[in-house]
């Protein structure tokens, strides 16, 4: 208890930099993620093959090899210089949305048959269909698996800390440096966590309730 | 599945397509070339950059760190295997206090963060007086927390089975172990192979994590080569080569699981799941994003 009180700025601007690294990630991969899947069921092959490119690259790299590349390979290239927090966005993004592309895509699966179809016969152009018709479909039907997906993301998150920047994870090696027990404040750590991940499994609960289908 | 979205393309349709795939092409192209041309102005594709993996005694060492990822990964998939068995067993056990115990042990660990798990028993347990070596933690991670994956897989995959099969076991007189062993495992074990096994390849991603607790294995060793001054510093072309080994690493087991899957559906014992399996690919898919399903699935 002690050491969350007296290390309470510490934990608080930790997990306050995790949760910012986790929104911000978690809107980049949404939006880039949702475009890659669209990118996999368009009608041009091109298309096709370099979201399936990706996808396989990306889900087969451990995210720390990610990490690993944007940190200390990537200012080799001097394209665009990005802090430690930038460099770690960028590679939860690129992590991420790899995963959330194959759940949109499997939800772009569930819908039937007929409503592609309707579409197609009201004379709606591939892009309309997708994004009038089945994408709103498909991202109700997968809330639960994309939420489970955005958990994820929140617990990578401590990769980060390996790589510089101040957030959750870090916590331990400052107290290590402080002295102070690293089993006490990593018990707190993994609390937050838990306390985290609780809050996200409600969001996805009443989600699911909210906007679940009947079919 | 994909031309459901759209129809047979016309020869109008056809043209469109055809400029879209070249004007993609064309850009597609130029981003790869504009890196291509990033990594080359760099000087990352001068000699002098790739001239450690010449040395004799790199590649040794590079082959003994992808042994240490190897073995860490070893381990810690048959630790995993058995601990998800045992959970799984746990959960589905008839006796309440055997059920919850287990739910809570899995939800825990499929909850907390893996990298804090491995600090937790690398930084943390010394502090009690228990030595740990950084192999040890790493493995100990991996079995929790891919375990309780597994847990949750073998689970969904044991429900998922038509209910008339246990129903039939028992009524030939079998006993709860015997209809469990005899029945039920050999049955849902088929089906989840492909299941498990891309876990498994989460379970090899998941070795470089090691890498944050001082294990010696092959993201540390690309790390250690990357700085080396002697070789100008070759953090891009360690990178390449690490990222190679591994995805091939990755694929070959994927390949593995998409193998078994087709053997499977050749398969005359193939047996139809009461929800095609797809509670249990569900929670295969999201524990791929590494960090696992959280408390979310049921």
């Amino acid at each position: 208890m002690n050491i969350l009180i007296d290390y309470w700025p510490l934990f608080r601007d930790g997990f306050l930099t995790t949760v910012e690294l986790f929104l911000i990630a978690g809107v980049v991969s949404l939006v880039f993620g949702v475009v890659l899947a669209m990118l996999r069921v368009s009608p041009v092959p091109v298309f096709r093959a370099a979201g399936t490119l990706y996808v396989t690259i990306v889900r087969n790299t451990p995210l720390t090899l990610v990490f690993l590349f944007f940190v200390f390979a990537y200012p080799y290239l001097e394209i665009l210089e990005l802090s430690y927090f930038t460099a770690a966005v960028v590679a939860l993004s690129v992590y991420t949305s790899a995963f959330i592309c194959e759940v949109v895509r499997s939800g772009i699966n569930t819908v039937p048959l007929g409503q592609a179809e309707a579409a197609r016969a009201l004379g709606l152009t591939f892009g309309q269909s997708l994004a009038e018709i089945i994408l709103p479909q498909a991202l109700r039907s997968v809330v639960p698996p994309l939420v489970s997906t955005l958990i994820a993301l929140l617990k990578n998150t401590t990769i980060a800390a390996g790589f510089s920047v101040a957030e959750a994870g870090r916590i331990r090696s400052v107290l290590s440096d402080e002295g102070e027990n690293q089993l006490v404040g990593l018990l707190w750590v993994s609390l937050g966590f838990l306390v985290l991940v609780m809050v996200l499994t409600f969001v996805q609960r009443s989600l699911e309730k909210r906007w679940s289908v009947a079919r | 599945m994909s031309n459901v979205l759209f129809d047979a393309p016309g020869p109008r349709a056809r043209i469109r397509h055809r400029s879209l795939a070249v004007l993609g092409g064309l850009v597609l192209l130029g981003v790869l070339a504009y890196i291509g041309w990033r990594f080359y102005d760099s000087g990352q594709f001068t000699a002098r950059k790739w001239a450690w993996l010449q040395y004799q005694q790199v590649q040794e060492d590079l082959i003994s760190a992808v042994l240490a990822t190897l073995k860490a990964f070893a381990l810690g998939a048959v630790l995993a295997l058995l601990f998800g068995a045992v959970f799984a067993a746990g959960r589905l056990s008839e006796h309440k206090p055997v059920r919850m115990v287990s739910a809570f042990v899995v939800e825990l660990f499929r909850a907390i963060p893996l990298l804090i798990l491995m600090f937790l028993f690398y930084y943390g347990l010394p502090k009690v007086g228990v030595e740990m070596s950084p192999y040890l933690a790493v493995v100990l991670g991996l079995m929790l927390y891919n375990g309780s994956v597994l847990a949750e897989v073998f689970r969904a995959g044991i429900q998922s089975l038509p209910r008339g099969q246990a129903e039939a076991a028992y009524a030939l007189g079998m006993r709860k172990t015997q209809v469990m062993v005899l029945i039920l495992i050999p049955q849902a074990l088929r089906s989840m192979m492909p299941t498990i096994i891309s876990q498994l390849v989460v379970l090899l991603k998941d070795t470089a994590l090691g890498f944050l607790i001082t294990y010696d294995e092959l993201l540390k060793y690309a790390q250690y080569i990357g700085g080396q001054g002697a070789f100008s510093r070759p953090f891009v072309p360690t990178a390449i080569v690490v990222a190679g080994i591994y995805i091939g690493m990755c694929l070959l087991l994927t390949w593995l699981a998409t193998y078994l899957q087709k053997r499977e559906r050749r398969s005359k014992k193939h047996i139809e799941l009461t929800d095609g399996g797809a509670k249990a690919a569900e929670i295969g898919l999201i524990a791929d994003a590494g960090g696992g399903g959280g408390a979310g699935i049921r």
